[in-house]
């Protein structure tokens, strides 16, 4: 996706690729991941005392997994509904980052329609469809539903899944499927190095991402530390880059 | 099968600090142009993000880090990138990070 590619692309016809289905077909590396973390939260959820109504609520409203964890477990302790909104504010706010890095591709649309796009936004979609901007300069729309609406439906039956085997199963992590998300976020990264031709200055910015990522977590919270890591390690890729 | 309201607020609260990250600048930076620096910035953004939320996951595991030889999910993210590099296949990766995974937490002691 570098600027280099800019223009190139015409979006004349719907090609194959642009499609719903593709979308769909699209998502599909991703949904073990989610799946398990999406069962994990139905366990918690459950286990927090959450009804079937209100985890069903929780999945379709707020879908977003790290915020739906702590959204249980502040609920379970007690918290007051304006302190969990706070924390959960602070920790999505990662999506700013991911929205604005998506929003070259989907100049295209009306502000509205790419309200529906950004609606259903997630780290996953997000790798998914930045990956796709290696071959061209803008993403269809219609793609973009079809990988959304997909990791939507799978997480919603994930967590119901969870919520039932709660009573079953303490620890979903047993199964080993706790890697699946991990080795889903290595895929997109390698994916998305590659897909580029700077893998060197790619590489140099991924290691000061990790480096910073893990050394703020140790004074702020995890969810800070991801965007402090981002904006630091991005605005030494630009520099570099432009100084070259 | 009932919604408390207090679940209820949480969950609407929860639900727009959440949207409004998700679609804000989506909605105004496609209809803005960019200048070539912020581009170029925006470029390094989803690299950026998922090494740091790997670098979380595989290094730190309740606040602390572990011993490299402890640390199954760095022994399991090794051979994860190479496959990731080798089969290009992003679906190939999930399925071997997960079997590796597994391997090695039954053979790690």
């Amino acid at each position: 996706m570098s600027l280099e590619n800019v223009h190139v692309e015409t979006t004349a016809l719907p090609r194959d690729e642009d499609r719903f289905m593709k979308g769909v077909k699209d998502c599909v590396p991703t949904l073990l991941g989610y799946l398990s973390i999406g069962l994990a939260a139905g366990v918690v959820q459950k286990t927090a005392g959450l009804s079937m109504a209100e985890i069903a609520l929780m999945s379709l409203v707020l879908y977003a997994g790290s915020a739906q964890f702590i959204a249980a477990g502040m609920i379970a302790a007690g918290s007051s509904p304006m302190a969990i909104i706070i924390t959960i504010l602070f920790v999505n706010l990662r999506h700013l980052l991911l929205s604005a890095a998506l929003s070259p591709y989907f100049r295209h649309l009306s502000p509205l329609r790419n309200m529906f796009v950004g609606a259903l936004l997630t780290d996953e979609t997000f790798g998914v469809a930045i990956n796709q901007t290696a071959k061209k300069t803008n993403i269809s729309e219609k793609w973009m539903h079809g990988l959304n609406i997909t990791a939507y439906l799978n997480w919603f039956i994930a967590n119901m899944a969870g919520a039932l085997l709660a009573q079953w199963i303490s620890d979903p992590e047993k199964f080993g499927l706790e890697f699946a998300l991990p080795a889903m976020f290595i895929g997109i990264l390698v994916l998305s190095i590659l897909g580029r031709s700077k893998i060197k200055r790619d590489v140099a910015v991924a290691i000061i991402a990790v480096v910073v990522a893990v050394g703020s977590s140790l004074v702020m919270s995890s969810s800070m530390a991801i965007i402090v890591a981002t904006v630091i390690a991005s605005t030494i890729g630009m520099v570099v880059e432009k100084w070259k | 099968m009932e919604i408390s309201l207090g679940v209820f607020l949480v969950i609407v609260g929860a639900a727009i600090v959440t949207f409004i990250p998700r679609v804000l600048p989506l909605m105004i930076l496609s209809r803005i142009e960019l200048p070539e620096w912020g581009l170029r910035w925006l470029n390094y953004v989803p690299i950026s993000v998922m090494a740091a939320l790997i670098g979380q996951e595989i290094l730190i595991h309740d606040g602390k880090f572990p011993s490299i030889t402890d640390n199954v999910h760095l022994l399991a993210a090794i051979p994860t990138f190479l496959i990731a590099i080798k089969t290009r296949s992003l679906l190939a990766t999930v399925l071997s990070g997960v079997i590796l995974f597994m391997f090695l937490r039954w053979a790690v002691p």
